[in-house]
């Protein structure tokens, strides 16, 4: 029962002659329950809406909600973010555990219950042992062996530390994920693991989720509406299948014709033309 | 707290002969600091008027003062005053240090900014200038030093604290923090300041050191400590007046603060070296390595036919390479790459298809080591007796120097790297930096080269080369860049070009552009590509040929229009786990179960066995050798007929996924919320 709107946001880097508008005047909405595929080059600001979304950045105009009321910034975040870098998303000096226990809510609020995944509670406030037990369950949520809580981030590969990263944000018991790049930084034999999860979590907790990536297929696999950003506006926006298999704009054209097909050769460039 | 449960890095960094002797030399000076007042006061007190200002004898090593006080036993005494005032003094410059630096953390943006600017004001003025100002505010004598000295070393700490902190706080994990709605305050302490402590505890004991010296230098002023107190500066005061006719009164405690002075900084500086780079112990490793190499000659496949024909360009028989500890990222790989042949080189992070195009390309450095039976381009021996690239079995025969060597693979070989922001030097421009392989390699004029690196940058197809060529890497975009890293890898007229994940930094649309880009290029010049991908997609998008590495080892070789026809098992798994367009969305991604072999505990047999659908005990035992077929399709496998008889997208049974923590994906998670 979580939809996330942005309306006509804006995000400007920098000030005067330097300003540079990274998000221009977006209208984007996530539905409750629903993945949007977010796709564009780098640089179209599709990472920016995202860190605008969950506080990082402030937009310079336009509003942000979540059910119709401005993302709260204070106790319970609703919104969490995975981090496209799994080696740069965790500090060194935590173990997992800790990392996970953090981001779980000092007081256990009213979720608990109904919401389904967050139960232990003592007196309204959680006891350290009740946040370990907390990390620990949320660590075999995403399927991580036992004793994963104990290890630091350095004793794991890159799609546990991106489990990881996961198992925080749910820790913080969000309505709305947003997962920028989760799968980039990862082997292909990996990334077909994560997207699992992802996608298994994601129908379990009936999350909505913001899915950014520049693959396509990636995106396709996961998303049930794609919205298209290009030099900061968004070109195109609508269910997947009808996205995908009858694009409207010029650059979802390009993009398409550029997901890597197994076995198709690529002809050389030819000279002359200058991209 | 967490450094209990790790081992720390600081520890280990103070584990270096430098180290242990100064930190020895450290605590010798502490323990004295410590014990010398209680031991001796008496005997640093006592007049002895009958022997007054005494030169060195048997009874007073130093001699003695105007009251005939023995001054050897007032420079053991004063090293309390002097030691506890120099750390002291840096105690309250880290904590003042640590207030301002971490301000603008804990306050916000506006007054953070308005703090780091009083910070950078500060650090304006030497050190010494300040601390002779705080010394008049405070007052003479030992107290108004120590504050002075702290806080003049204050700004220098804080300016340190802000810029560590301020690299640590742009980092993600700071980031998911501050959406978890972790607090200011918390932020700090539990993430920024154990993420910075290390450097800080090193230019701390670094600091001190400082302060000792500077106590002396205000005591000899006379604004530091006063008589009847003396510390090491105040003895050298008094000793230097009377430096011509007795010269050990101001050599003692000269001396004293020379070593205590020394011994801060040798150990920061330990630390400091520890710290930057930790110092691997190689060992025997050469000749052991040395050693596996002659002894699997009898059991290495003899290359393919193929390469006896005159078009071989680059030949690479049995490639070793090695880390200390026993480490084998790469365990005797085969493999040729022809005239105009593009060759993809395939496997996960780990597979070793990294570390064999490094020492192909002869950048491997100590701790590395690197074997072969046969390393050739062009005919020219690439192996070196000494090096990186030592056989052990003395100099091969035809080997070029050092020197010759990096020139003939400057000119004949070019090498394209992932990143190309990181490749490129950030302060040159790009012209320059193409102009500088020219003449480096291959002697051309300054101007010469410069008209060359224009004419390569519009070989990449770069618009406005000579505009380009004045810009600095960081102008271009990520596209542009990388087009700017080919044409440095074709300044000379190279016979092969190694492209090292060229295109994974990059977008799907830009990435397209640059394959075709290295495609044209390759066939222009006629040349030999050695392509390293983690994608076997994009790889059977550009290459003729490719091989597919787990573990250190080539497991199949096969034309690029084969895929399809695949035999490996780990190859097989690896197509299926990139989703296509075509992907059905119902159903699970095909994943590979478990994680890659570990190359510090590799098993006995096949290396993907743990991993593998198919494997017997016959896998577990023996490692298979990576036989031929007619074709010339190459694959190491035991049961490549069972595979066969299974479709290729089905290579993973879905059942061997749920044992392994990798892989855990939809059965677990319903079985918990259910």
């Amino acid at each position: 029962m979580s939809e996330l709107r942005f309306e006509n946001v804006t995000v400007r880097y920098g000030t005067g002659r330097h300003a540079h508008v990274a998000v221009d005047g977006v209208d984007l909405v996530v539905p409750s329950g629903h993945v949007v595929g977010l796709v564009g080059e780098s640089g179209s600001g599709k990472s920016t809406l995202a860190r605008a979304a969950v506080g990082l950045v402030t937009p310079a105009s336009g509003r942000i909600l979540l059910d119709d009321k401005p993302v709260p910034t204070r106790g319970r975040r609703p919104l969490q973010m995975v981090f496209q870098d799994p080696y740069a998303s965790l500090d060194p000096r935590m173990t997992t555990g800790e990392s996970i226990a953090e981001a779980i809510p000092r007081r256990a609020a009213t979720r608990g219950a109904e919401g389904g995944y967050f139960s232990i509670t003592e007196g309204g406030k959680l006891s350290s042992a009740c946040r370990h037990a907390e990390a620990e369950r949320l660590a075999e949520l995403v399927g991580l062996p036992p004793g994963t809580v104990d290890k630091f981030p350095a004793e794991l590969s890159g799609g546990q530390r991106q489990r990881v990263a996961l198992a925080r944000a749910l820790a913080g018991r969000p309505d709305v994920i947003i997962a920028d790049e989760i799968t980039s930084a990862l082997d292909v034999s990996t990334q077909g693991a994560v997207l699992n999860l992802v996608r298994e979590l994601q129908r379990e907790l009936r999350l909505s989720m913001l899915f950014i990536s520049h693959n396509l297929a990636v995106v396709r696999y996961v998303a049930d509406y794609v919205a298209v950003m290009y030099q900061g506006r968004v070109v195109e926006h609508g269910p997947a299948e009808r996205v995908l298999l009858d694009p409207g704009h010029d650059y979802t054209r390009e993009l398409l014709a550029a997901v890597p097909r197994p076995g198709t050769k690529l002809e050389p460039e030819t000279p002359g033309v200058t991209p | 707290m967490a450094a209990s449960r790790r081992p720390g890095t600081l520890r280990k960094a103070a584990r270096t002969p430098l180290g242990i002797a100064s930190g020895i030399l450290l605590g010798l000076i502490l323990l004295l600091a410590i014990l010398a007042p209680v031991l001796w006061t008496s005997q640093a007190n006592a007049l002895d008027v009958v022997n007054m200002q005494q030169g060195p004898s048997a009874k007073h090593w130093l001699g003695t003062n105007l009251l005939g006080q023995d001054l050897f036993y007032q420079v053991l005494v004063a090293s309390r005053l002097s030691v506890g005032l120099a750390l002291g003094a840096t105690a309250i410059g880290v904590s003042a240090g640590l207030v301002l630096g971490t301000a603008p953390v804990i306050l916000g943006r506006r007054v953070g900014r308005f703090i780091t600017s009083v910070i950078n004001v500060a650090v304006a003025f030497p050190a010494l200038l300040l601390a002779l100002f705080f010394a008049v505010i405070f007052g003479i004598g030992a107290q108004g030093a120590l504050l002075a000295i702290g806080f003049a070393s204050a700004p220098a700490f804080a300016r340190l604290v802000r810029t560590l902190s301020a690299s640590v706080a742009g980092l993600d994990y700071i980031a998911a923090a501050r959406i978890a709605g972790v607090s200011r305050f918390r932020l700090l302490t539990r993430h920024v300041l154990p993420n910075i402590g290390e450097p800080l505890i090193v230019n701390a004991t670094i600091a001190a050191g400082d302060a000792l010296l500077s106590f002396a230098g205000l005591s000899f002023l006379g604004l530091g400590v006063q008589a009847p107190s003396y510390d090491w500066g105040q003895l050298l005061n008094d000793g230097l007046q009377h430096i011509y006719t007795r010269p050990a009164w101001a050599l003692g405690p000269g001396v004293a603060v020379v070593i205590a002075g020394l011994a801060f900084n040798l150990f920061g500086e330990a630390l400091a070296v520890g710290l930057g780079n930790s110092v691997p112990r190689l060992g025997k490793l050469r000749s052991a390595l040395a050693a596996a190499a002659a002894k699997s000659k009898a059991v290495i496949p003899q290359p393919p036919s193929r390469t006896a024909a005159g078009d071989a360009m680059l030949h690479v028989r049995d490639l070793r390479v090695a880390f200390p500890g026993g480490v084998h990222p790469v365990r005797g790989v085969s493999f040729t790459v022809h005239r105009g042949e593009a060759v993809g080189l395939v496997g996960e992070s780990g597979s070793g298809k990294s570390l064999t195009a490094l020492a192909v390309s002869r950048l491997l450095e100590d701790p590395a080591q690197v074997a072969a039976a046969e390393l050739t381009l062009l005919g020219q021996d690439l192996r070196t007796a000494g090096g990186g690239a030592g056989t052990g079995r003395g100099r091969a025969a035809g080997a070029m120097p050092d020197r010759e060597l990096r020139r003939f693979l400057g000119t004949k070989a070019g090498l394209v790297f992932q990143d190309p922001m990181t490749s490129f030097n950030p302060v040159k421009r790009i012209g320059p930096q193409l102009a500088e392989v020219a003449a480096e390699h291959h002697g051309l004029s300054a101007r010469q080269a410069r008209e060359r690196a224009v004419d390569r940058l519009r070989a990449v197809r770069i618009p406005r080369p000579e505009h380009r060529a004045r810009q600095f890497p960081h102008e271009l975009s990520g596209g542009m860049r990388q087009r700017a890293m080919i044409g440095m890898a074709v300044m000379g007229e190279p016979a092969l070009v190694i492209a090292d994940e060229p295109t994974t930094a990059l977008d799907v649309t830009v990435q397209r552009q640059v394959l075709r880009l290295l495609k044209s290029i390759q066939a222009a010049g006629d040349m030999g590509l050695l392509f390293i991908s983690h994608d076997i997609t994009v790889v059977s998008q550009v290459c003729d040929r490719v091989l597919v590495m787990y573990a250190g080892k080539i497991v199949e070789t096969l034309p690029a229009d084969g895929l399809a026809d695949a035999r490996h098992p780990y190859t097989r798994a690896l197509l299926a786990a990139v989703p296509s367009m075509e992907t059905p969305r119902e159903e699970p991604l095909a994943v590979i179960p478990g994680r890659p072999a570990n190359p510090a505990d590799l098993p006995v047999g096949c290396a993907f066995a743990a991993r593998c659908a198919f494997a017997s005990a016959k896998c577990r035992a023996e490692d298979p050798a990576l036989v031929a077929d007619d074709s010339g399709h190459e694959v190491a496998c035991w049961h490549v007929d069972q595979v066969l008889a299974v479709e290729p997208t089905a290579a993973v049974p879905t059942d061997a996924l749920i044992a392994d923590p990798e892989s855990v994906s939809a059965p677990q998670i319903a079985g918990e919320t259910a």
